[in-house]
């Protein structure tokens, strides 16, 4: 079954079939700056294994919904979120739930590549491990992340080297490994090829491609055509409000509602 | 008018020249005569007597200017930590105005602090009493400094940590004050440059001695006390000596200020 | 699914940030109770003066006689004013002269490259200062400079008295040399953050390159610059040992800036150590609580003044 879309009447079930439980769920999310409403009553789910692109105008909440659901905004004083996020049914704004840990299962990646300055690539893939406390050789599992992340073969001769002596796009590789590093099963990704050149844009599509057989991913983008290329739902945002989601190439061809019509048909944005 | 005014300007620039060369022409012509090994490591002789050299007046800089370090550094560079991650409330501001006027109070006013907190209760001048001196006026400058080279990490940095499930106390010391460190290790060369060469505050902390002193609890010789007591002095041969102590004073503080600068440039250039 | 890897608890994570968050704090109240331990002992010290003696009395009697438990600050405190009085009207004009020509008149290329020397001017210790004054200073004043200046300006009450060398001037112009980078360098700094617009808008109107940073650059800086001149004048009250050594030691008052005087660090410097019986020891801590008073307000008003003009007129400040 699709993901359900926030307004207008309940969407048909497409069949008959039980519906395999949601990966992520998202129920009422409402996240406030101050008196600003800036996500309102959202709610959707993302199925395991699948690519979930968000996308809308500058400025529509998209970056700060993808933040709620690992707890981000937990670090802003002047932030409130109100609503559920799950995780395999489990919802991460609970007390019992340390956000420290769930972010652990729930990795992201940002829109300017951060590597850490003062370590090398291989330091930087273990960071996640090694800042933690977790000592001991990260080897292995810092060839394995930089497979996923398809960096290995670019760097395998200079895992000693400055993480900043890469370019920016294996830069953003290697925050893709960084993060892959410390196994998580939900990757959000805000904007991770915006910073970048087209060729190096092109390979971080494909690794996404790769990275779902064994994650969920959700990734925010500013770019249409790259949500139809990478993603298989797609999520409308506009001013705070999910206006539709659906899959994605229904989303581009046939949308239902207006506004996401006016949008994906560049009227405005 | 305009050429007048460069000109001017450029007056200004000379006038400022003439007295650093004149001091650093002095200080190398008139001390380099007196460097030998002996003075390094010989006690000072008494007046008439030839030789005699700044050895305990030297390891008693030393002494007491590392001791002030261990006591100093860390809560220095603690202070600017709190100051930068925590000192946006009213305690925070006070911290930090507070800090920024303590480094402007006359070391001699901290040399009458120390007196009082270290001298009178011990009944006797001491290293610990300079030291502690050196250590109040470490801390101020080092806090400030600290601070503005925690601000200047990037932000982005702290979410990367936070987002791999680093807790805040990790991101804060093991990528924040890692990533601000080679600007910290900086400014403490700096800091330390800075109170090796005071005076003031050792003449009746640590007041002096004709021996040499190992001991945080007894006077101690300082470099800069030995050349103001040479300079002062009726006695030309001692005159001369306080030429090269003085060097030797600007060899110390010379090495420290150029190790920072190398390692300010190092760091940029690895920023790269 | 592989095996995840061992992570810390979460209460563990809590008192992990709780020990060092906390440890930071104490370290930021430090330096609050560093301050506090400063005024504290400085009154305590002081005490046995202040039981004995009113504060007017003290600030305006000019007799200081340890021996007949006299104490009279006001020689060292017109000592004071007088040097750094001296410094400031030789330092700000050359200082300020300096800090255009680093930043506005001067190469992109060349301005790092004239730092370097106000740098080494501010590297120098005090008391190599001291020694250079003795050597050089004190005999130019007293065979070239002071018999010029007496001939010439020997009317004023200023210049008036015999050429010692030692005095007033020496000391003043040690100082001025001390604090000039201090000016140049906060000046310099207030100064690089005029917009560019308005030293542009100035010349489009037809300005001069002298008349473009009188109408744009000097205007926007006038507060910074006062305030580096007031942390400078900070300095210089100050100092000890460099004007210790030059100004003479001599406890009395006299308009000439040929004359030795003294100041209250120097007072303190020479007397401390030997200072046996409480009341001296008091005075002596009385003339560093002057001290400390002046430099906190000058040095609170000075870097009011810079940062103001820094946050520039009208931004909201951060």
């Amino acid at each position: 079954m699709n993901a359900v879309a926030a307004s207008s009447a309940p969407a048909p079930i497409a069949s008959a079939e039980v519906p395999a439980p949601a990966k992520v769920e998202v129920q009422d999310l409402n996240v406030w700056f101050g008196k600003n409403n800036a996500v309102k009553d959202t709610s959707l789910s993302v199925q395991a294994h699948t690519v979930l692109a968000v996308i809308g105008p500058s400025g529509c909440g998209k970056s700060t919904f993808l933040r709620a659901l690992n707890r981000m905004h937990d670090l802003v004083p002047a932030a409130r979120v109100t609503g559920k996020v799950l995780v395999d049914g489990q919802d991460l704004y609970t007390r019992e739930v340390d956000p420290v840990l769930l972010r652990r299962r729930v990795g992201m990646v940002f829109q300017r590549p951060n590597p850490f300055p003062t370590m090398s690539i291989e330091e930087n893939v273990a960071a996640g491990l090694v800042l933690n406390g977790i000592g001991g050789n990260h080897h292995e599992l810092v060839e394995r992340s930089l497979r996923k992340a398809a960096l290995w073969d670019e760097v395998k001769d200079r895992l000693g080297h400055a993480a900043t002596s890469l370019s920016g796009g294996q830069q953003q590789r290697l925050c893709i490994a960084r993060a892959l590093a410390i196994e998580p099963e939900v990757l959000l990704m805000d904007e991770p090829a915006s910073a970048l050149d087209p060729i190096a844009t092109a390979k971080i599509e494909e690794l996404i491609h790769e990275l779902k057989e064994h994650y969920t991913i959700i990734i925010v983008t500013h770019s249409m055509q790259q949500a139809a290329r990478v993603s298989d739902h797609t999520a409308f945002f506009y001013i705070g409000e999910l206006v539709e989601m659906g899959a994605t190439e229904q989303i581009f061809t046939n949308p239902k509602e207006r506004r996401t019509e006016d949008y994906v048909t560049g009227k405005f944005g | 008018m305009n050429v007048a005014m460069t000109v001017l300007c450029g007056v200004a620039l000379v006038a400022a020249f003439i007295p650093l060369t004149s001091v650093l022409y002095l200080v190398i012509s008139k001390g380099a005569a007196g460097l030998s090994w002996d003075f390094f490591t010989a006690l000072p002789k008494p007046v008439g007597e030839p030789g005699g050299g700044i050895g305990n007046a030297l390891v008693g800089t030393l002494y007491m200017v590392g001791l002030a370090c261990v006591m100093g550094l860390p809560v220095g560079v603690g202070a600017g930590v709190f100051l930068a991650e925590r000192g946006d409330g009213t305690v925070g501001r006070t911290v930090r105005f507070v800090a920024e006027v303590l480094s402007g109070v006359p070391s001699i006013v901290i040399g009458i602090v120390a007196y009082a907190m270290v001298v009178v209760p011990m009944h006797h001048f001491s290293a610990m009493a300079g030291s502690v001196a050196l250590a109040i006026m470490i801390v101020p400058y080092l806090a400030i400094s600290t601070e503005e080279l925690i601000r200047v990490v990037p932000g982005s940095l702290r979410e990367a940590s936070l987002a791999l499930g680093v807790t805040n106390w990790r991101t804060s010391l093991l990528v924040i004050l890692r990533t601000a460190m080679g600007g910290v290790v900086t400014a403490c060369l700096l800091a330390v440059a800075r109170v090796a060469g005071e005076t003031a505050p050792l003449l009746f902390t640590a007041l002096n001695n004709q021996y040499w002193n190992f001991s945080p609890n007894q006077p101690t010789a300082s470099l800069t006390v030995a050349i103001y007591n040479y300079a002062i002095s009726p006695y030309e041969d001692w005159h001369a000596k306080a030429w090269t102590a003085a060097l030797v004073l600007l060899m110390l503080v010379g090495v420290l200020n150029l190790a920072s600068r190398v390692l300010t440039r190092n760091r940029l250039k690895g920023a790269q | 699914m592989v095996e995840r890897p061992h992570t810390p608890s979460a209460s563990r994570a809590a008192v992990g940030d709780r020990l060092y968050y906390g440890l930071l704090w104490v370290l930021g109240i430090f330096v609050l109770v560093v301050a506090g331990l400063i005024v504290l002992n400085l009154a305590l010290v002081s005490r046995p003066l202040f039981a004995v003696e009113s504060v007017w009395n003290f600030v305006h009697g000019d007799d200081w006689d340890p021996v007949a438990h006299q104490f009279g600050a006001l020689p060292f405190i017109y000592g004071t004013l007088v040097t750094s009085a001296v410094s400031i009207v030789v330092a700000v004009p050359i200082a300020v002269g300096l800090a255009l020509f680093i930043t506005q008149f001067s190469h992109k290329r060349l301005a790092p490259l004239l730092s370097i020397p106000v740098e080494l001017l501010a590297a120098i210790p005090s008391v190599v200062y001291g020694l250079w004054g003795l050597a050089v200073l004190v005999p130019w004043l007293r065979t070239d400079v002071e018999p010029f200046l007496g001939r010439v300006l020997g009317f004023l009450p200023f210049f008036k008295g015999p050429a010692l060398g030692f005095g007033y001037l020496a000391a003043g112009l040690v100082l001025a040399v001390m604090i000039l980078p201090t000016i140049v360098s906060v000046s310099a700094e207030v100064m690089k953050t005029t917009p560019e617009a308005q030293r542009e808008a100035a010349l489009a109107l037809g300005a001069t390159t002298w008349e473009s940073v009188t109408w744009s650059v000097l205007p926007h800086s006038r507060a910074g610059i006062l305030g580096a001149c007031l942390l400078g004048l900070g300095r210089a009250l100050g100092e000890t040992m460099a004007v210790t050594m030059l100004i003479g030691n001599s406890r009395n008052i006299s308009l000439s800036l040929f004359a030795p005087g003294y100041s209250l660090p120097a007072v303190i410097a020479n007397e401390f150590a030997e200072a046996t019986d409480d009341i001296h020891i008091g005075a002596l801590a009385g003339c560093g609580l002057i001290l400390f008073v002046i430099t906190f307000l000058l040095n609170a008003a000075a870097r009011w003044l810079v940062t103001a003009v820094q946050k520039g007129p009208g931004r909201v400040s951060t």
